[in-house]
């Protein structure tokens, strides 16, 4: 029979293997799921996976839906490796927008170069306010911040909704719920003319190695991980629990902003009611497939957003349902953290005994 | 369909002409692309267009292979899904909602060789048509219904996002209504989504809290008509027939029938004569219809009737002067009838009207 047992420490091959493996199963049992529906199921894993990177400006989409992911994503690793779990990176996003999109709206005949930093700063501000208020009720009232952080979320999007349906709805726009457009002085300048390559695209992979740097190189990185992993051990060395739970709300929520603000005046070039189609919830997985390590963040980031891209070709190619998107994404979590028993156990083929009489 | 994409290059290579040009066999399908807001699901906005597609395949058979990509935002996403559908050989694109408009035309503009049909919206071009239901002729049929129906003389509107058409929709049933009661009026409570059930169903309820005793709505779910029938209170259903979530309360629904249309425009292309043109079709089209009049005595369902048939035949315009806006400005003067353009920015509401579009 199989058995598992504790290896008694964590395996570093595991440690690397475990998603790898992760991914191999999750194309495996969508593969299945595909064949009861009666489609090939390497064609449509084919498709989900390889299409939509073949197709005209396939690597620019990509890079665009990537960015956003890797931006929270990353700001996720470091809110999890100190045990702070913020769920509500959606709420953040969204609320970096309404800043930096406020700005936007506020001042559409600034000067550029004064104009779009001011918007920046503005929705990692709106990210950081969002992500603050979290810290603070959990450290003053130790309010869970998975439900806080969860609840401003629904919060965030209805202050959106009021927004763009009642004070910042565009005067022109019969009605309509969106704002006006902005003025091209508030637009996130492009890499690439007449694309929406954004210099989101450049930001994101910086951001990870920066943070990478930071996590991995710093007292203050240390003080993260040893919070992470020996929360008690942490207290005796005195780390400032407090002061931490802060800085990975702060991080992890302005980097947030940073992706709202950038989605909005990257791509959409107004507000909305709805700015993201979930980003917030798929940078958590994203922050796990990449191993809550900012550089992994990158492929995870890359491969999160090709399985968006993934879902359109296999409707347009395939006829299948939008909902495959989901479930591929939740299977890919799923085999994620069930892989990762893999780093403290490993699994044995042991001879069963007879049972004592 | 790479595969597919990778002969016809071939093909077009040996033949030494463009892919574009290649004379279509009898064989090849015509491919016609649909891009949904929502999931197809059991009802409403969405769920009416597929019927639509459905109804142009059966009609058309082999000539066409239709495609539809679902959920998709009204955002850059939707630009994206449509470059790829004309990349990928589709030579008409219906674009189902109002919030693509902007990423029609640039897509449009990107493949000149492709029709685009974009429902709701206002900008043309060579390659784009617009269509849209005059949905406000159901609801004046509604408000006529309402009206005779109503002891208090009071109606509940769920209303959605204060777009013309839906102030179109709440004006034209206030009109009906006052049409066999002019002492009417009605009660608007807008949600700002088009698809919300909790909302709507709390929606609903205020409404009949505050003595509303008929609701109808303009959001897309059967929460208001059950929330409705929960309490005995009769009420309309929108997009689809939505009978079946309220047997013994629909009075009737404004449906909308895109299939007429649908199979109108496949034609066109496959004829080769596809034309940009505005469509704004109402009963008289049978792009809007409305299920059999159901749970009410049968004079108002005669009444009922008969105000289709005016409406049909051109008779009844509805919006006909004079009519007030809720400061008793007269908006449309005696013996004038509002033009489609003024129809179309309406942001006004009907004298007897309690509520707000802003």
């Amino acid at each position: 029979m199989l058995k598992i047992e504790a290896r008694g420490y964590e395996s570093k091959f595991w440690r690397y293997a475990s998603p790898i493996l992760a991914l191999l199963l999750t194309g495996a049992t969508s593969g299945l799921i595909f064949a009861a529906m009666d489609r090939p199921p390497v064609l449509t894993v084919y498709t989900f996976l390889i299409v939509p990177l073949l197709e005209q400006d396939g690597f620019q989409a990509l890079a665009v839906k990537a960015a956003p992911l890797i931006m929270m994503g990353v700001g996720l690793s470091l809110a999890y490796r100190a045990n702070v779990w913020n769920i509500g990176t959606d709420g953040q996003f969204t609320l970096g927008a309404i800043c930096g999109g406020g700005i936007a709206l506020a001042f559409p005949d600034a000067p550029s170069l004064a104009l779009f930093p001011a918007i920046v700063a503005g929705g990692i501000i709106g990210g950081m306010l969002n992500g603050g208020l979290v810290a603070w009720l959990r450290i003053r009232f130790n309010a869970n911040e998975i439900l806080t952080s969860l609840m401003f979320a629904y919060i965030t999007q209805y202050l959106l909704v009021y927004l763009v349906t009642g004070p910042w709805r565009d005067p022109e726009g019969f009605g309509f719920p969106q704002t006006a457009l902005f003025s091209d002085n508030a637009l996130a300048p492009r890499l690439i003319e007449d694309t929406n390559v954004h210099i989101g695209v450049l930001l994101a992979p910086l951001i990870a190695i920066a943070l990478w740097v930071m996590l991995e190189k710093t007292l203050l990185g240390f003080q993260f991980r040893v919070l992470g992993q020996a929360t008690r051990a942490a207290r005796f060395a005195g780390f400032n629990e407090n002061r931490l739970v802060w800085v990975a709300m702060l991080i992890s929520g302005g980097l947030a902003g940073l992706a709202g603000v950038l989605e909005a005046t990257g791509t959409l070039g107004q507000l909305t009611t709805t700015l993201s189609p979930g980003y917030g919830f798929t940078a958590i997985i994203v922050s796990f497939l990449g191993r809550l390590n900012p550089i992994g963040v990158i492929p995870a980031g890359l491969l999160l957003a090709l399985t968006y891209l993934g879902g359109d070709a296999a409707q347009i190619n395939l006829g299948l349902p939008n909902a495959v998107t989901g479930i591929f994404q939740g299977i890919l979590l799923f085999y994620l953290l069930g892989c990762d028993i893999l780093l403290l156990n490993r699994i044995r083929w042991v001879r069963s005994k007879p049972k004592a009489a | 369909m790479l595969r597919r994409q990778f002969t016809r290059l071939v093909g077009a290579a040996a033949f030494g002409a463009p892919a574009l040009f290649r004379p279509a066999f009898a064989a090849d399908p015509v491919k016609v692309g649909f891009v949904y807001l929502g999931p197809v699901g059991d009802f409403g906005w969405t769920y009416q267009h597929d019927i639509a597609r459905k109804a142009a395949v059966d009609h058309y058979g082999d000539k066409i292979k239709t495609t539809y990509v679902e959920n998709v935002a009204e955002g850059p996403d939707a630009e994206k899904v449509m470059n790829d559908l004309a990349n990928s050989g589709h030579k008409l694109i219906f674009a189902t909602s109002f919030g693509y408009m902007n990423y029609v035309v640039n897509s449009a503009r990107k493949h000149p060789a492709v029709f685009y049909e974009h429902a709701t919206g206002y900008k043309r071009a060579a390659n784009i048509s617009d269509y849209n239901i005059r949905f406000y002729q159901g609801r004046y049929v509604q408000g006529v219904i309402a009206g005779k129906l109503s002891k208090a003389g009071l109606a509940g509107y769920v209303g959605s996002v204060p777009v013309p058409e839906v102030v179109q929709g709440v004006n034209a049933f206030m009109l009906g209504m006052q049409s066999v009661n002019p002492q009417a009026r009605m009660k608007v409570v807008l949600i700002n989504s088009w698809y919300d059930p909790p909302k709507e169903g709390d929606a609903a309820k205020a409404l009949m809290d505050q003595g509303c005793d008929i609701i109808t709505q303009h959001t897309d779910s059967p929460a208001p008509l059950q929330a409705a029938a929960s309490r005995g209170i009769k009420g309309f259903g929108q997009s689809t027939d939505m009978a079946k979530f309220a047997t013994g309360t629909q009075l009737s629904a404004s449906t909308d029938n895109w299939a007429p249309y649908y199979i109108k425009r496949i034609g066109d292309v496959l004829d080769g004569t596809w034309k940009s043109t505005d469509t704004w079709g109402g009963f008289d089209t049978g792009m809007l219809s409305m299920p059999p009049f159901a749970n009410m005595p049968e004079d108002v369902a005669a009444l009922g009737t008969a105000t289709i048939a005016d409406i049909k035949s051109g008779k009844n315009k509805v919006f006909v002067g004079p009519i007030a806006d809720q400061s008793g400005t007269v908006k449309v003067a005696e013996g004038t009838t509002m033009d489609d353009d003024a129809l179309s920015h309406m942001q006004w509401l009907v004298r007897g009207v309690d509520g707000k579009v802003t």
